[in-house]
């Protein structure tokens, strides 16, 4: 009778109620895990997250013409582009005041890097004012529209006006549209002129060359795998080492080898030469070009879809072969229809691993890949450690990371992300 | 007897006192940036190894050179600055000195004068052409070719514009993988005049018929970025010739022996020297300048010549140049400069690179990739 009068909660042991006690523990405990990942968390936090938030933030930013030019922008932006006639001595004399400041802290340069990515011809028309400009008084020289125009006549094209009216907002999507072979003019979206369309054209060769050298290393890793799970420990144990032995060598020292056996005078060429089967003069070309990308590739890449292939063949096991030929099964049909779908989420994990690392190559195509060999990640490089136009560096990595994502979500409604083993 | 013992001992304890004060106001290590190979071995032969042993100075290389700019606009960014000393040519310093990325040299201030007393400034002369530059070295951007690869019965190629001769030249070549000289040496070897060849390239009729000469050797050429490349692409026999700098052919031919022969006419003359970044410790600033002095002197700058033959610049520099200091050669038939090599020469323009570069690297890349 007492229980069901009291209703009140159930109370631990020390008085406090049951549930809070419980939430108090969990909570603790939660901390404690919490803090064992802490150095993880903040590890991936500083060196992952932020700087790749700050590209994606990059790759739309443009705040350096508004800052660059204070006064101008402002007037600028009112003027209207379709009358067809230059600014006025306003807008000129706004522009000498801005540049002065500018070339004083020498910024200008910078803003003629940045507007020369939209129109070509700018960054030496700020460079070459840059001099003059350098000896005017912002009052005893006015007026000034006429002296900037003595000093280059690209102040008196509209079409300058225009790219600075044009590029003056704070956030741009110019530089995605560079990255896929368009352009933000005064009139609106265009294509790029066919001679600096280059961007799709290696987007579409990346992923193709991706593909082929993901083909070559199921081709060649494939056997490999089944030898490895099949042999005798002791064997596959050898030849195991043969296989991780690249594995640890230095990227670079692989590629340089590679250099060396492909080269029109490097020893395959030589060993081909010698045996007669090619010609001194015709001497196979396997090197700058995309034939070097793919061999140097394949190579490299080779382990990464071995291993996989390995530890899911592993677990076949090998009475399912000889039930499917005790039951009358061919060599041929037993590997196909019984041995080979087992295989597949090995083969799976591999290609995802291959095709994904291949299509973020760098080095590899920039040593043997010669100009048509080379990738999407080498034009990245260039715009980051050359060009420095690193808003079209950050646009063109954005588009590669949704694209591997997108090509990822693919393979999970076709394949199924569930079928991959990794071991 | 004691008491001089004692005042030696004293003495010598204050001059070691204020030598280690002297130093202490300027860092300890120094990275400078220069372009790698046979031109890196002679600056630490003539520069580097002299001065950490007068200054116990621990001295950095780092190879980094040919994309000094962008990477010292990138630390400019940043705001970290690794580099002390940076060797650059004419057009990337002018370039970067309009940037505020190096600091301004005063040549009477900073650097010596000539053994005579002349002032640095007077002894460099035109040579100082930005006022954040150093210059140390004048040199040339030329063709080496294989002499066993030269067909039967032709004439070997004498210059630029052999490389555009495939019919009579078969063979891969190698080019800089940057428009600087490619561009001239396209319009000269197409029939524009010497005088017009910078007015051309102004223009967009003018850039598209350089590309158009360089399009006919495109499928036959490997463009390298480091200027040891075609060194190596040559020692292998991959290419029958190809650009680099003169003094990096000169140690592959008379140092190393090897089968190669330099081809002069339209060699691309240029100026190399050092620059100081800007925003750098005042400690290493001082250290930076310290070195200048003592790397641009006129004994330093001839001692360079004994290793590479690249001419010194500076006036006063010239007389004391004389053998290779380890073949005991005459250096002075070797040197870009001699008459019987510059015949015909090109003046590379570094003003005229500093304001178009922007402009020209974008399209020169674009149609490498095209």
């Amino acid at each position: 009778m007492t229980d069901t009068t009291n209703t009140g909660p159930v109370l631990a042991a020390d008085g406090t109620p049951l549930k809070k006690s419980l939430a108090r523990a969990l909570r603790v405990q939660k901390t404690r895990a919490l803090m064992l990942i802490a150095p993880l968390l903040v590890f991936v936090l500083i060196s992952f997250i932020i700087p790749i938030g700050q590209m994606l933030f990059r790759s739309v930013e443009n705040g350096i013409v508004e800052e660059t030019l204070p006064d101008t922008i402002p007037l600028l932006v009112q003027w209207d582009a379709s009358t067809g006639e230059l600014p006025g001595e306003e807008i000129f004399a706004a522009m000498a005041q801005d540049l002065i400041v500018a070339v004083e802290a020498k910024k200008h340069t910078r803003l003629g890097s940045r507007l020369n990515y939209e129109q070509s011809g700018i960054s030496s028309l700020f460079r070459k004012s840059g001099r003059a400009i350098k000896k005017w008084d912002p009052v005893a020289d006015a007026p000034f529209k006429e002296k900037f125009i003595d000093v280059h006549e690209g102040w008196g094209e509209l079409d300058t006006w225009r790219t600075i009216q044009t590029h003056a907002r704070r956030v741009t999507p110019g530089y995605y549209l560079s990255a896929i072979d368009m352009r933000l003019t005064p009139d609106g979206v265009a294509a790029q002129p066919e001679d600096k369309r280059i961007l799709i054209r290696l987007f579409v060769r990346t992923i193709l060359l991706s593909l082929v050298i993901m083909g070559s290393c199921i081709l060649l890793g494939y056997p490999v795998a089944w030898l490895l799970a099949n042999l005798p420990p002791r064997k596959a144990n050898v030849l195991m080492i043969l296989v991780l032995l690249p594995f640890w060598t230095s990227l670079l020292v692989r590629t340089s080898a590679w250099k060396v056996m492909l080269q029109q005078q490097g020893v395959i060429n030589d060993v081909l030469v010698w045996l007669g089967l090619v010609d001194d003069a015709n001497r196979l070309i396997m090197i700058n070009n995309q034939t070097g990308t793919i061999i140097a590739m394949t190579h490299i890449l080779l382990p990464f879809m071995i291993l996989p292939m390995y530890s899911v063949m592993q677990t076949i096991q090998p009475t399912y072969l000889r039930a499917a030929k005790s039951l009358g099964a061919t060599n041929w049909t037993a590997f196909w229809r019984v041995y080979f779908p087992q295989s597949i989420p090995g083969i799976g994990a591999g290609s995802i691993l291959v095709f994904i690392l291949s299509i973020g190559y760098y080095i590899t195509p920039e040593i043997v890949g010669g100009t048509k060999g080379v990738f999407i990640s080498n034009r990245i490089a260039y715009h980051i450690s050359s060009s420095l136009n690193w808003g079209l560096a950050a646009a063109l990595a954005t588009i590669l990371l949704v694209l591997v994502l997108g090509l990822y979500w693919c393979y999970d409604k076709i394949v199924g992300i569930d079928n991959v083993k990794l071991g | 007897m004691k008491l001089t013992t004692t005042l030696l001992a004293s003495a010598a304890l204050a001059v070691s006192a204020g030598a280690s004060f002297a130093g202490s106001h300027m860092a300890s290590e120094m990275t400078i940036v220069s372009w790698g190979g046979a031109y890196s071995k002679s600056q630490l032969k003539a520069y580097h190894e002299p001065y950490s042993e007068m200054t116990g100075v621990t001295i950095l290389n780092d190879d980094s050179s040919p994309e000094g700019v962008p990477k010292l606009r990138a630390m400019n960014e940043a705001g970290n600055i690794t580099w002390d000393v940076v060797d650059l040519e004419a057009a990337d310093n002018i370039r970067a000195c309009d940037e505020g990325l190096i600091i301004e040299i005063d040549p009477d201030v900073h650097l010596a004068p000539a053994p005579d007393g002349t002032l640095a400034s007077v002894d460099f002369g035109d040579q100082l052409v930005s006022p954040c530059y150093i210059p140390t070295i004048v040199y040339s951007t030329t063709f080496g070719y294989r002499t066993d690869l030269v067909p039967a019965g032709v004439e070997p190629p004498t210059g630029a514009c052999d490389v555009f001769d495939l019919e009579k030249y078969p063979g891969k070549r190698a080019l800089n993988k940057r428009p600087i000289a490619n561009m001239e040496w396209a319009l000269l070897c197409d029939g524009v005049a010497y005088e017009d060849v910078y007015d051309a390239l102004e223009t967009d009729e003018g850039l598209a018929r350089a590309f158009a000469k360089l399009d006919t050797i495109k499928d036959q050429t490997i463009w390298w970025s480091a200027a040891a490349e075609p060194i190596q692409l040559l020692a292998d026999g991959e290419i029958f010739m190809g650009s680099s700098y003169n003094g990096r052919l000169f140690s592959m031919i008379v140092e190393q022996n090897q089968p190669v022969d330099m081809a002069w006419d339209w060699q691309m003359f240029d100026l190399d020297g050092w620059a100081v970044p800007a925003g750098l410790s005042p400690e290493r600033e001082a250290r930076a300048l310290d070195y200048i002095r003592f790397s641009s002197d006129t004994q330093r700058l001839a001692d360079q010549a004994a290793y590479i033959s690249y001419g010194p610049a500076r006036a006063s520099s010239a007389p004391l140049v004389g053998q290779h200091a380890e073949l005991g050669i005459e250096m002075a038939p070797h040197m870009p400069t001699d008459p019987a090599n510059a015949q015909n020469t090109f003046l590379n323009n570094y003003e005229w690179w500093a304001d178009y570069r922007d402009d020209i690297d974008a399209q020169f890349n674009a149609w490498l990739a095209r």
